[in-house]
């Protein structure tokens, strides 16, 4: 669409600049400040770059990082493909479909704190119906101790969680199919493959980059639901960046380290949202283009 | 619809419900059942962990604190969110863009980052521990997500339907309310349900900027963790109780989510 130039469009966007700078930009300041500087009771010093050495040689650190990247992969790896499929399962209409809607966006809206504490209670060998099954099984299964266990149950957890996320929006993608490109499909006696590979799939890509990118950036932040399930345990083993930011800054209050941390932690996300962001600005680009030539015909 | 897809969905779907079944049915055991031998099911209906929350403030005041915030947040996010994305999808400005990938970057901030400085700024400004600390923080990624949301469903509005309104005379407000606004109800729709989610969901920034008085029901759950053990029938409950409100948020907005989920980017 041409859009009109039209300056005075700033006053219309002004007030979500304010409350959004007051939210973002005077904490990120106080951060840099104190990644900057030594600060013992009032006395404080600058120290330039000291933190941010500190912080990246830190070992306990570097893993949780190659953590995150693991936990990150891993769930969009399993989170997208079972997410397509069960937006191809859904019924399309009728009550069928409210309910099956209903009942999986519930996971969503549950407090994380909470998801946590039910996949605790679900899992615990003693009282849990998942870890009290599988022990009468014959597997010794135990998330406290093992670290194999507890990572593939934050995994499962996590699936449990976001994956109706995925398929929601995949079903949303895939109603605004309009009924005849099926019918011309069966026409042409395309199989089911081929329906989903040239029909299907070309209209889910939208909707899928947005899948990816929401996807990412929260479990690049995922705190709570490890945090109460694990506690990041056994040992270090599911701690991610969040926990171990938090515990630096609160537990600890290693205010410049932590600072520095923040601000790495920050970079991180800038740059794989920057990446992101450039796609989906070429995607619309080519569809408007696709749209101006579709016009032209 | 064959039989195959019918079992597989089926599947998908107990694999859902699995997990909730089991909190709600130790949420209706007692303590000494739950701990005693396994059962799948509650011997009786044992409504006394329900009765105790709902009947203690110190419990159900954090449902209604959470409950406030969030709508704090919703309302805030939604009203300046409205202009703001109509501005971005109809016209340039200088730094336009520049300016929508900052609002996303915050979208993408982690709250672990934020804790510190967000503790000291709303303790400075004599906010900590008030409904609308965690509602400005809440903010700081709703905004950006009501912002990004609805300027997609906006988008998909032709823009004759604005100069259309401007030739029959419609001023900008009229328009905006009594034309624009229905056109792109259920993207409304949509965004409330995602700023509820979020809001409702997040726990971190809602326990660093509150004490007592704002505390959400997140934070007074952890009480039922104590040296002597845990209450886990209270700590059920609890839990329970705190999907009820998602569930009818979901209910509300079933008939937009097939279409609006998309976000308007089909």
């Amino acid at each position: 669409m041409d859009k009109r130039e039209y300056q005075w469009a700033w006053l219309m966007v002004l007030p979500v600049l304010v409350l959004v700078a007051f939210s973002a930009v005077i904490p990120l300041m106080t951060v840099v400040n104190y990644s900057l500087q030594d600060i013992l009771g009032r006395s404080s010093f600058f120290v330039g770059s000291e933190w941010f050495k500190e912080t990246l040689n830190n070992p306990r650190l570097q893993s949780a990082l190659l953590r995150q990247f693991a936990f990150s992969f891993t769930i969009l790896a399993i989170q997208i493909p079972l997410g397509i499929g069960i937006a191809l399962l859904m019924p399309k209409r009728g009550w069928q479909a409210s309910a099956v809607l209903i009942l999986i966006t519930m996971p969503l809206l549950v407090p994380w704190n909470v998801v946590g504490s039910i996949w605790q209670i679900f899992t615990r060998g003693d009282i849990g119906l998942a870890g009290f099954t599988i022990r009468e099984l014959g597997y010794d299964y135990n998330i406290t101790a093992n670290a194999v266990d507890a990572w593939v149950t934050i995994i499962i957890m996590d699936i449990w969680h976001w994956t109706p996320l995925v398929a929601l929006l995949c079903y949303s993608g895939l109603r605004s199919i309009p009924e005849a490109y099926f019918q011309a499909a069966r026409i042409d006696r395309a199989s089911k493959w081929a329906t989903f590979r040239y029909i299907q799939l070309p209209k889910l890509t939208n909707v899928l980059v947005i899948a990816v990118l929401l996807r990412f950036m929260h479990s690049f932040m995922i705190y709570a639901e490890p945090f109460v399930l694990t506690g990041g345990g056994p040992g270090s083993s599911t701690t991610f960046l969040s926990q171990s930011l938090a515990t630096m800054a609160i537990a600890q209050q290693d205010l410049g380290p932590s600072a520095a941390f923040s601000i790495i932690y920050f970079l991180i996300i800038l740059a794989v949202s920057y990446v992101f962001y450039v796609t989906i600005m070429n995607m619309q680009k080519e569809k408007a283009a696709q749209q101006g030539a579709g016009g032209a015909e | 619809m064959s039989g195959g897809k019918r079992g597989l969905l089926a599947l998908y779907l107990l694999f859902t419900l699995l997990p909730i079944y089991w909190l709600l049915s130790m949420s209706l055991k007692t303590n000494q059942e739950i701990l005693g031998a396994f059962s799948l099911w509650p011997e009786s209906l044992n409504l006394h962990a329900y009765i105790r929350i709902l009947t203690d403030p110190s419990w159900y005041m954090g449902y209604v604190n959470s409950l406030t915030y969030v709508l704090m947040n919703m309302t805030i996010s939604i009203l300046v969110a409205l202009p703001a994305a109509y501005a971005f999808s109809r016209f340039r400005f200088i730094g336009d863009k520049h300016l929508f990938f900052w609002l996303l970057t915050n979208l993408m901030a982690p709250p672990a980052v934020f804790l510190l400085p967000y503790f000291q700024l709303y303790y400075s400004v004599g906010l900590f521990d008030t409904h609308i600390a965690v509602a400005l923080a809440h903010c700081l990624f709703n905004i950006p997500l009501a912002v990004w949301i609805l300027e997609g469903f906006m988008s998909s509005v032709p823009k004759e339907v604005d100069e259309t309104a401007y030739i029959d005379g419609y001023s900008f407000p009229a328009f905006f309310v009594k034309i624009f606004i229905p056109m792109i109800r259920s993207g409304i729709g949509v965004t409330l349900f995602f700023l509820f989610m979020f809001s409702w969901v997040e726990l971190l920034l809602a326990r660093t900027l509150t004490a007592t008085n704002a505390q959400p029901i997140g934070a007074i759950m952890t009480r039922t963790s104590t040296a002597s053990g845990v209450d886990w029938a209270t700590l059920a409950a609890a839990g329970t109780l705190t999907i009820v409100p998602g569930l009818l948020v979901v209910y509300f907005v079933r008939n937009h989510i097939a279409k609006g989920f998309a976000l308007g980017r089909t």
